[in-house]
């Protein structure tokens, strides 16, 4: 029993960490006023380029940082849409998730000639897994070791990374210059330009911040947690990431929460495939994937807790003249 | 033509939602959903329903299907004010989960591994084109195009009735562009919302009976794979006016068609690259607007000066 649950817990660590790099990524984004929903294009392209970069030149690292860039790019031109032309953000995040799916399956196809697959990395090609010092000694000791072996030892170092981000990310919004003006961008802009500063800049930092971390988030997914790029291969992550971070609130630690218990009711639905529950019969498989879209909506009408977006997001700011 | 058909009937529910002034994302889902009602109502009558009351009936379980789910995040927008994107997003994934479940564990065919339910008598099937113009003496080639595109037009042509010359699409009109004057002028948003919603909803819904009724004939997953998305679209294009819609849909239904026949003659060319052509238009009709509005308004200006 208890080495299921650990087992379950090792693969939620798994599965939330490109969660909450897109969760965290949708942060900066929303608290800085503009409505992201193009979290789920941005880990698809940097997905589909990490998979590919560290294909043709064989390293995992140069991988990681074109995927990087090119999630930011499709930030930038989200800002530019939005921030620049004060254009509909939704409409762009809609454009930029349908632009990224149709162009990786497009040059998928054409450069790799697999279906829209990109090839098997190689081990070379992949981040492989950082073991605990002592995670071998510790295996036979009982609850705790299994916990520190299974668990927390030997996992990527992106996983890692994942949940350092989340204190960090707390660090730069509420206890640094740089934080507090994003998010007075975000609440009231006309005070921060009031004040001397560009809102706009803002803003476009805010957009980099969440490129870079999209990008992390794509990278994993395709070539630590998987060793390839398929088709589609976010399915929806990058919306339940979103959901996510309305589940939190907008806040680091309760969307870190939000993301480890999406990740935990993903890993659970995998153990329960045809598993009889004793009471239920057979458990449906669908209905606990779709818990997290459920638990959301519910959240948002405000039937427990209410979610308050930051004030000003979704609306371009416009200097009066 | 046959895409066309589908891309009519999700561009006019974007529209008619956007003239309320909320975006309908679930598009994807209210389709996936109005399919559903079209395949419950089909596989439960068509043994014992003649075939016209049949096909009726199932236009109208697809309409109220699709409006019920296009209804639940439009009742959240409007009461709770829960926000309507994320809101349809959730219920796109709701819906497909909803779908899968259904698929596998209730629908599926005695017998058979694949997800798909059995396929329907002869009576809940639409006339194809092909057929009717052959009944009148016109030889024409074979294509799963059929009847429900005269259904679109005739939603095309009712939309814009309906926006422009009623009542209630004068109160729609009127929450999209200012809340504050509606409500001073005695108009409740919240319910004129809703009213946009479920239409919206319903028309999304009709994507159902030109695939199940039309097409495919059976109930299956999938069915509706990109039309809601593609509907943000052509609504785009079309600027939200039916006529501009039927257009905007004509192009992406010979897009589609012709990307398919890409697709045969060169092998590193596929249909995604018309979705890349979605997200282009979509990105210069909608996110860029500001870009080249002033570039074309001068055009104009420079010519009566």
């Amino acid at each position: 029993m208890i080495d299921t649950l650990i087992l379950t817990l090792d693969a939620t660590m798994r599965v939330s960490t490109p969660l909450i790099f897109a969760a965290l990524a949708g942060m900066f984004s929303e608290r800085s006023g503009v409505v992201d929903i193009s979290l789920e294009g941005k880990m698809l392209a940097a997905a589909f380029t990490a998979a590919a970069v560290a294909y043709l030149t064989n390293s995992a690292w140069l991988g990681l940082s074109a995927a990087i860039m090119v999630s930011v790019c499709l930030a930038m031109l989200h800002g530019v849409a939005c921030v620049t032309f004060r254009g509909n953000q939704v409409v762009s995040g809609v454009a930029i998730n349908i632009l990224a799916a149709g162009l990786t399956m497009t040059l998928g196809l054409s450069w790799f000639k697999q279906g829209g697959q990109t090839p098997q990395l190689t081990d070379a090609a992949r981040f492989s897994t950082i073991d605990f010092p002592g995670a071998e000694m510790m295996r036979d000791v009982p609850v705790i070791g299994g916990i520190y072996s299974e668990m927390l030892s030997g996992h990527n170092i992106f996983v890692y990374l994942a949940f350092l981000a989340v204190p960090f990310t707390w660090w730069l919004l509420f206890r640094t210059r740089f934080g507090l003006r994003l998010r007075a961008v975000g609440e009231n802009p006309k005070a921060v330009d009031t004040a001397g500063i560009s809102v706009h800049r803002m803003r476009y930092a805010a957009l980099l911040c969440a490129g870079i971390l999209c990008g992390f988030a794509g990278a994993y997914i395709s070539s630590a947690q998987n060793a390839q790029f398929v088709r589609d291969m976010t399915a929806g992550q990058g919306f339940i990431a979103l959901a996510a971070l309305i589940f939190g609130k907008w806040r680091p630690l309760p969307v870190l929460g939000a993301c480890l218990l999406f990740g935990f009711l993903d890993a659970v639905a995998v153990r329960l495939q045809g598993v009889e529950i004793p009471g239920l019969g057979k458990a449906p498989i669908q209905l606990i994937e779709a818990l997290p879209y459920i638990l959301t909506v519910v959240l948002l009408a405000g039937f427990f807790g209410k979610a308050v977006a930051p004030k000003a997001i979704g609306l371009p700011y416009v200097k009066e003249r | 033509m046959y895409y066309t058909t589908n891309f009519i009937f999700t561009g006019l529910a974007v529209a008619i939602a956007f003239h309320v002034g909320l975006f309908n994302i679930g598009g994807e889902g209210q389709a996936y959903i109005g399919g559903l009602g079209v395949g419950l109502l089909c596989l439960a009558l068509d043994a014992s329903v003649p075939g016209p009351v049949l096909l009726l009936l199932s236009t109208l379980s697809a309409a109220l299907f699709g409006a019920a789910w296009a209804f639940i995040p439009g009742w959240l927008q409007a009461y709770r004010g829960s926000h309507i994107v994320i809101t349809t997003i959730m219920f796109n994934f709701l819906a497909s989960s909803l779908m899968v479940y259904l698929m596998v564990n209730v629908l599926r065919e005695p017998g058979q591994m694949a997800p798909q339910s059995r396929a329907l008598a002869e009576t809940a099937w639409l006339p194809y084109m092909h057929d009717l113009f052959a009944a009148i003496g016109i030889e024409f080639e074979r294509s799963p195009l059929n009847i429900s595109l005269f259904l679109a037009l005739l939603c095309a042509f009712g939309a814009w009735v309906f926006i422009w010359k009623t009542k209630w699409g004068y109160e729609i009109r009127t929450v999209g562009s200012n809340q504050q004057a509606a409500v001073y002028a005695g108009i409740k948003p919240a319910r004129v919302m809703l009213l946009a919603m479920a239409i919206s909803g319903a028309l999304a819904g009709f994507v159902g009976v030109n695939e199940i009724n039309g097409v495919q004939h059976r109930l299956l997953l999938d069915f509706h794979y990109g039309y809601g998305f593609a509907g943000i679209a052509v609504a785009l294009m079309g600027r939200n006016h039916p006529i501009g819609i039927v257009l905007a849909a004509l192009l992406f239904g010979a897009l589609y068609q012709g990307g398919a026949e890409l697709a045969f003659e060169m092998s590193n060319v596929n249909r995604d690259i018309v979705v890349v052509m979605q997200g282009l238009v979509i990105l210069f009709c909608g996110a860029l607007e500001f870009l080249y509005k002033p570039l074309i308004a001068n055009m104009f200006k420079e010519k009566t000066a």
